[in-house]
């Protein structure tokens, strides 16, 4: 068992003694047991997945951010966390429209567009559509 | 002496400002009270932030590369000043803005520049033409992310590309409802992480961190992120403070007008009893001219 704190810029999300964790490094998903060596890692957008003391499986759409664990201890800084039960699954199609509909756009040759926030903006809207469908 | 009318419609036109004062302090203690949890909740996030920010210049070897922290020498300065957008909130802006005025006089021997946050603040600096070079207004009065991150995302090219050599924030910080401290934070570059020595015992013999990919790439995604902190942070305490000194001023507002309103009716009174006295002596003199 290790302690897990999951806090965004807005609030602290989750806070817990926890048996496992799984979360998407920017290397690919990584998995935390108890006692794990001091690590930082950035995060991808993607799928947190934990299961807590009482062995119930918690599952998270998380947008970027860090973990950082020592000591027993895990700290998720997320830029952004939903439950996947709690997904907006209208406003992520949505956005994943619209931000694809940019994209294009700009392969045409519209230069008012900035790239890079625009593949982060549809990355995320992914994750979440995907998460949503895996659970539902 | 006003006559009785003139003081009748005086008293009622102090009511109604009576009315909106005492409107504007609920609707600002209302906005307080979200600010405020705004600004407790963003608490954990920024002091974790810290925490790793520091425990990664601990872990890592050699220099930290991240071109926030380039220290250069200082040839240009940029002020970011926050004020609101509207007015009636006390001294709230002239206190923001004579401290803007004190840097100013502090600086003027080297180049600088100022970016304004909320319309009071713009308005008072554009009209002594001083060179503010970015304008951030139309707040609302509590926090826009997007537009948060166009600041930050504004202030880290500048300092990247070298267009200023130091930027600096100037905001109130909310202490407690009746409390507020003008704070001048320097922004970039960024404050070389102090290294803890003194760890708690959890940490001990631990300190080797394992980072992925490398300290570099994870400073290079942190630091944005940090500036962004950073950059939410000033804005909440500027909004909180903000919404309590509007509360506050509105409060005596309400007060003095009841005062007001008290001093008035006496006069009213008074003059109304004077007029009673002159029409009595009138009728009895009247009389009395017909007995004689």
């Amino acid at each position: 068992m290790f302690h897990l704190s999951i806090v965004t810029p807005e609030k602290s999300y989750y806070e817990g003694e926890i048996k496992s964790l799984v979360v998407p490094g920017t290397e690919g998903y990584l998995g935390i047991l108890s006692h794990h060596a001091p690590l930082i890692t950035a995060l991808m957008p993607g799928k947190i997945e934990f299961r807590d003391e009482h062995d119930e499986v918690y599952i998270m759409a998380v947008s970027g951010g860090f973990l950082e664990v020592s000591g027993n201890l895990a700290t998720i800084l997320a830029d952004t966390v939903e439950d996947a039960d709690k997904i907006d699954i209208e406003r992520a199609r949505a956005a994943y429209e619209r931000e694809k509909k940019r994209l294009i756009s700009a392969g045409k040759g519209e230069t008012d567009i900035d790239l890079p926030s625009v593949r982060a903006a549809l990355a995320r809207a992914a994750n979440r559509i995907k998460i949503y469908e895996e659970t539902h | 002496m006003p006559t009785l009318r003139e003081v009748k419609k005086r008293i009622r036109s102090v009511i109604s400002t009576k009315r909106i004062t005492n409107a504007m302090e609920m609707v600002a203690a209302a906005k307080l009270r979200r600010a405020q949890q705004r600004v407790e909740q963003s608490r954990p996030y920024s002091k974790k932030m810290d925490e790793i920010l520091s425990q990664l210049a601990a872990g890592s070897t050699g220099e930290i590369v991240h071109p926030y922290f380039e220290e250069r020498e200082v040839k240009k300065r940029t002020l970011v000043i926050f004020t609101s957008d509207r007015g009636l909130c006390g001294s709230f802006n002239s206190n923001v803005v004579r401290k803007a005025q004190e840097w100013i006089a502090a600086h003027r021997d080297g180049e600088l520049e100022l970016v304004t946050v909320g319309k009071k603040g713009n308005d008072y600096f554009k009209k002594r033409s001083w060179p503010v070079v970015n304008y951030y207004g139309d707040w609302g009065g509590s926090l826009d992310y997007d537009k948060a991150r166009n600041i930050v995302r504004f202030l880290t090219d500048r300092f990247v590309a070298g267009d200023t050599d130091e930027i600096s924030l100037l905001f109130t910080r909310f202490l407690s409802m009746v409390k507020y401290r003008i704070s001048l934070e320097k922004y970039l570059p960024v404050a070389r992480p102090e290294i803890k020595t003194d760890e708690s015992e959890m940490f001990k013999g631990s300190k080797d961190y394992i980072f992925e990919p490398d300290a570099e790439k994870i400073y290079a995604a942190l630091m944005p992120g940090y500036a962004t902190t950073k950059m939410v942070t000033a804005l909440v305490e500027s909004f909180a403070s903000e919404h309590g000194s509007r509360m506050i001023a509105m409060n005596a507002a309400t007060k003095n007008a009841g005062e007001m309103v008290q001093s008035l009716t006496l006069d009213y009174n008074k003059a109304r009893q004077a007029q009673i006295t002159t029409e009595l002596t009138e009728v009895v003199s009247g009389a009395n001219a017909l007995k004689g």
